[in-house]
């Protein structure tokens, strides 16, 4: 089932040494990727490795800043969305690029509607859907408004969509990432009837199961480059996944180091805490609901101890954001109760819970964790401006005091105080939101993707930082997409799938196999 | 109360209205605010004037002010597509742009500050009751012909896509910002037939003579919650209220001024949704790199 | 509040410059289109303005009422809030301090009667910048349309109350107030004599100060900026967006409603149908000539005036309706060099890596 086709003349897609930076970012540093017609192949990575960009830049969605791509033979490098259509490309964006108040069939003709004497000949438009619906199996009814879809119905039209332009090789960006088991087997049968028609077909996905499942060939990408090219049938998932997370990366092999050769803490590593032991955050059968009122925490409860990290582990998109957001004070809790050192915060907001002891380094520093466009010192103390008050005014020489000292605590560069935190590095962006959340009193930490989109200099700064404050006795929930860190950090790991905890393993016992099966629903277990 | 006269008037005063409003309807879907209606009625009204005044053919009238609404509308485009400038606040400065404009030529052209001379207009036997305006006509017509050409033509539909979710209608290969030119195009020309119907009708150019009818027309656009055909009939309905103050005036049953407030005061109750929500386009407002 | 940094100036200051570049050109059209010198016109306005006692005085005069709405806007915009109401704002706050000043005895001294005619007018515009304040985050409706149709309103329901109830027979205003009148410059400054220009200018001042200690130097004004800027990081940083909102439309309201006292205690002392004369409306370009800041509003009301007094100064050889243009031009100009001068400049320059 899985031989990949043999190569015959030129790939469908050769696109070699992509560069790509957005300003301080480089996405891709030299990526490269070859795709052979009529293979499904799975172009695969941790977030942030660059797969997104790379496909956007196939698609015509952005030009290249260095680098050839060749479809068919042919070199397309720097083409428009229109000329990869055009040649057929498809591209299914893991947000979907539907109109929500147009139906199912205006979405897809739109752009090459039928016409009758100058009309949009939308009855045509409707039959058309449904003979491409039949043909490929993916059935949905076209009349029906786009905002009245499930999220399996939506991601169907937008494969319509690209089939209905004639796309011969079709995107797929992290497809699953919103689908339900059954819907996920439904768009396997699809996929592979389009490959067995002739289609090509390129898969982004970092769920590793799936990789095995469906793929025919396996592209790796790593830190915007790409780090080998595999056959399906010869490889191994552990393979993968250590080509994936890069044994030779200077920043993994410490951290996993790390676990080797550091005890975590004292002796009590990874034992859950027990019901009568005081801990520090006590969360019981938490809910909550998601924007679109849908449930996203799903009673889930645990504590945490002084002086222990408890890691979540999962596939991004399964409640770990509302599960942060609604403990921060920034969601509704539907259901359930939070305790900060004993005292119950269930209804709290958010200025109370860091009174009682709550600091917060939330997953998106550009959205939430800092004001890009106000000054480091002021940023240092956002959400602490209440404290530095002085005779009804904002006491600007404690807060440039604080300031120059969080600055030199935490190594912030430049150190500026009066710099708008918009100049600065990702990094020590990042050592900014640290700064101002740890540097000062706090009982629990919540950290959500602390390490994200920053330089390895920093992250191997705030991972250090995190030890620090565990062995000075702080409570830590941390939050992130990289496996490797939550099992370099962590005391404990629980899983997090469908918005609930579906394991939680003491760090010593876990190993990204055995994880990676509870983050993906292969393995299921009552959490601890 | 007559109903022959009482609908004449009601639809004389709701032609400027319904130009203005499908004007606002068309700019809105496809993402682009429209406060400045009320600049471009104006701008309408003075440009027929001096094309009537000087040719003695309100044709020629209606074709100066269409040229004249297109004009102020391509800067409006170009203001807040190219420029990606804040929709509401050249809005706000294209109505100040087109007092100032007509004050400044009519003084130039009439050397008045207050109204141009008498210009020849459409129709005007009495017992047609004004029916015998073909503008009128037109005006009556605006409404449903956007309908048709919003929901039953290829163009519509990009144009309902683009105001709704640029993004996909980008990744399409539709052109956002070249059927966003053409809609702002479009609402410049019609709110101006708005401002030439006043015009011709008043059979001169007064200054500021929109006096607040472009607004009124905006309120028409969300009361009727940018539907060409919804936002018609608010039109006719704010028409209907005014005509029947006109007609009741000297009776004092209730002050002129409260049936002035009535599309304002609909407008702010279906914004705040007491009267089911008015959604706007998802996009409207937001310029697109 | 730290020291700006020179990119952030040169983003402020480069749009107001560049849209007077425009602005002088496009005079110089509407000048010579005239068959005049442009040279010789703009020396006349000049002159007309801040060449004598009495223009200036005058512009004095127009300055303190559109400082006023210009603050008012001001501060919306730096809460991320569209106040398109302070025209209707400027006239409630006008009407309920002449109708304070109506309603005290002519024996109640000034100390007194000033303070009470300004909490009045401050209160009048308050309330109607509260409620599309209250509307939007009640109810989520946009604060720019509800507040261009309660200009509607307001100006309506206030006609109605002087028109049936208040007016002078023959006249669209109140009959003078009895208390509450502010002294004109010229009672101190007699070279002043014959203008407008009147000791409420002091008020605008102080509440140009108000206004930037408020938003620069107090917590509040902190958490008010952070949600104009970026209201999820507000929220997360413990502030009620929806607080901030409603707080800061009624004290945008509150500013434009002080704005006149300017026409009602120091100038005609009474209210009247229409005194607003747009100034409402101006004060949206105002603020955004000022870059919303209160040093920035005063410089930008100053020049307004000087446009709108210096076109009766050239009115013998152009009409003064070209100023009108200007004023359009001005704002046009920096509405669209606003995002262009920002992507070009943050374009030159790198974020800086450590």
């Amino acid at each position: 089932m899985t031989a990949s086709s043999v190569p015959t003349g030129n790939p469908a897609i050769r696109m070699t040494g992509i560069e790509k930076a957005f300003g301080s970012v480089r996405a891709n540093r030299g990526a490269s990727l070859e795709v052979q017609q009529g293979e499904i192949h799975a172009l695969v990575g941790e977030n942030g490795a660059g797969k997104s960009t790379l496909m956007k830049i196939l698609g015509g969605l952005q030009p290249p800043d260095a680098g050839t791509m060749e479809v068919n033979g042919k070199d397309v490098t720097g083409w428009s969305t229109s000329d990869a259509i055009r040649a057929g490309i498809g591209v299914v964006h893991q947000h979907f690029m539907l109109v929500p108040t147009l139906t199912v069939a205006e979405n897809i003709v739109l752009g090459m509607e039928p016409v009758k004497g100058g009309r949009f000949d939308y009855r045509k438009a409707v039959d058309e859907v449904k003979t491409l619906s039949h043909n490929t199996g993916l059935e949905v009814s076209p009349d029906r408004k786009v905002a009245d879809l499930s999220v399996g119905e939506a991601q169907r039209v937008e494969i319509l969509k690209t089939l209905f332009r004639g796309a011969k090789i079709l995107v797929l960006d992290e497809p699953t990432a919103v689908l339900s088991p059954p819907e996920v087997r439904d768009l396997w049968t699809v996929l592979r009837g389009l490959r067995d028609a002739g289609g090509t077909i390129i898969l982004i996905t970092h769920r590793l199961d799936e990789v095995i499942d469906i793929s025919d060939t396996i592209t790796v990408m790593r830190a915007g480059q790409t780090v080998t090219r595999l056959k399906t049938t010869e490889t191994t998932p552990s393979e993968i996944a250590k080509a994936m997370v890069g044994r030779d990366v200077a920043l993994t092999s410490r951290d996993e180091a790390g676990i080797l050769t550091t005890p975590a803490h004292g002796g009590a590593i990874g034992q859950p805490p027990r019901d009568d032991e005081a801990s520090a955050i006590n969360v019981t059968n938490l809910c909550v609901l998601g924007s679109r009122k849908t449930i996203e925490v799903d009673g889930v409860s645990f504590s945490i101890r002084a002086g222990e990290i408890l890691g979540i582990a999962g596939v991004e998109g399964n409640g770990q954001t509302e599960l942060i957001e609604a403990l921060a004070g920034l969601r509704r809790i539907e259901s359930g109760s939070v305790r900060i050192d004993g005292k119950d915060v269930t209804f709290r907001n958010v200025g109370e819970r860091r009174t009682a002891g709550l600091s917060h380094i939330p997953e998106d520093r550009h959205r939430r964790g800092l004001i890009l466009d106000y000054s480091v010192a002021d940023n240092l103390v956002l959400g602490l401006q209440a404290d530095f008050v002085d005779k009804g005014l904002l006491d600007t020489d404690r807060i440039n005091a604080n300031a120059e000292a969080q600055i030199k605590a935490f190594d912030i560069r430049p150190p500026v105080a009066g710099m708008p935190a918009r100049n600065l590095s990702g990094g020590n962006q990042q050592k900014v939101v640290v700064a101002r959340e740890m540097g000062g009193a706090f009982t629990v930490l919540l950290a959500s993707q602390p390490t994200r989109g920053v330089d390895v200099g920093a992250i191997e700064f705030i991972h250090s930082r995190l030890r620090e404050a565990r062995a000075a006795g702080k409570a830590i929930l941390l939050v992130s997409a990289e496996l490797n860190e939550v099992l370099a950090l962590a005391d404990r790991v629980a899983v997090m799938y469908r918005g609930k905890f579906v394991a939680v393993v003491p760090a010593s016992e876990a190993s990204e196999e055995s994880l990676g099966e509870y983050m993906t629903g292969t393995r299921k277990e009552s959490a601890a | 109360m007559n109903p022959v006269s009482f609908l004449a008037q009601m639809v004389r005063i709701a032609i400027p209205y319904l130009f203005a409003a499908t004007g606002g309807v068309v700019a809105e879907r496809s993402g682009i605010i429209s406060l400045e209606l009320e600049g471009l009625m104006l701008v309408g009204a003075f440009s027929a004037t001096i094309g009537t005044h000087y040719s003695g053919s309100p044709w020629i009238g209606v074709l100066c002010g269409i040229l004249g609404g297109l004009i102020f509308g391509l800067v409006h485009a170009l203001a807040t597509i190219r420029y990606r400038a804040d929709q509401v606040v050249v809005g706000i400065a294209i109505n100040l742009l087109a007092i100032g404009v007509t004050r400044f030529f009519l003084k130039l052209a009439f050397a008045s500050s207050s109204n141009s001379p008498r210009i020849n207009g459409f129709g005007g036997r009495a017992a047609a009751h004004g029916f015998d305006n073909p503008l009128l006509w037109m005006g009556l017509l605006a409404a449903p012909v956007l309908a048709f050409f919003l929901y039953r033509t290829p163009f519509g539909l990009r144009v309902r896509a683009v105001g709704e979710h640029p993004g996909a209608a980008a990744s399409v290969g539709v052109s956002v910002n070249k059927i966003r030119y053409i809609a702002v195009a479009v609402s410049g020309m019609l709110a101006a037939l708005g401002g030439v119907f006043l015009a011709l009708d008043q059979h001169q150019f007064t200054d500021q003579m929109t006096s607040g009818r472009g607004f009124i027309a905006v309120a028409a656009v969300i009361f009727g919650r940018w539907d060409p055909v919804k936002a018609g009939l608010a039109c006719l309905f704010f028409a209907a209220a005014e005509t029947l103050q006109i007609q009741l005036q000297g009776n004092h049953v209730i002050p002129s001024q409260f049936i002035e407030m009535i599309p304002y005061a609909l407008t702010i109750i279906a914004l705040a949704g007491l009267v089911g929500r008015a959604v706007a386009p998802a996009a409207l407002g937001k310029a697109v790199e | 509040m730290n020291t700006r940094t020179k990119e952030q100036l040169e983003e402020a200051l480069f749009p107001p410059l560049v849209a007077l570049l425009v602005a002088l050109i496009f005079g110089d059209l509407l000048i010579m289109s005239y068959g005049q010198s442009p040279a010789m016109v703009y020396k006349l306005l000049l002159q007309g303005t801040w060449g004598n006692a009495y223009g200036f005085g005058q512009v004095l005069y127009k300055s303190t009422t559109l400082a006023f709405t210009g603050l008012a806007v001001s501060l919306g915009i730096r809460a991320g809030l569209f106040n398109v109401g302070a025209e209707s704002q400027l006239a409630a706050g006008g009407f309920l301090a002449a109708l304070v000043g109506l309603g005290l005895s002519p024996a109640v001294p000034g100390i007194i009667a000033v303070p009470l005619c300004m909490i009045a007018a401050a209160a009048g515009g308050g309330i109607v910048g509260a409620i599309p304040g209250w509307l939007k985050v009640r109810f989520g409706a946009h604060e720019v349309i509800v507040t261009i149709m309660l200009n509607f309103i307001v100006l309506a329901l206030l006609n109605y109350i002087v028109a049936a109830h208040l007016h002078v027979p023959e006249t669209l205003h109140t009959p003078e107030i009895h208390a509450g009148s502010v002294a004109t410059l010229a009672s101190i400054i007699p070279a002043f004599h014959g203008s407008a220009a009147n000791f409420t200018i002091l008020f605008a001042l102080i509440a140009a100060s108000v206004v930037g200690i408020y938003l620069f130097r107090s917590r509040r004004g902190f958490e008010l900026r952070a949600v104009g800027l970026q209201p999820d990081a507000a929220e997360y940083g413990g502030v009620s967006v929806g607080g901030v909102w409603l707080r800061a439309m009624t004290i945008s309201g509150a500013i434009a409603g002080l704005g006149g006292i300017n026409y009602v205690l120091g100038y005609k002392h009474y209210y009247e149908e229409g005194f607003t004369g747009g100034a409402g409306f101006l004060g949206i370009a105002v603020a955004l000539v000022g870059r919303n800041h209160p040093l920035g509003v005063v410089l930008a009301a100053l020049f307004f005036a000087t446009l709108s007094q210096g076109g009766l100064a050239i009115h013998a050889f152009v009409p003064k309706q070209m100023v009108e243009v200007l004023q359009g031009v001005v704002i046009l100009a920096v509405a669209m060099s606003v995002p262009e001068v920002r992507a070009v400049l943050r374009r030159a320059r790198k974020p800086v890596t450590a």
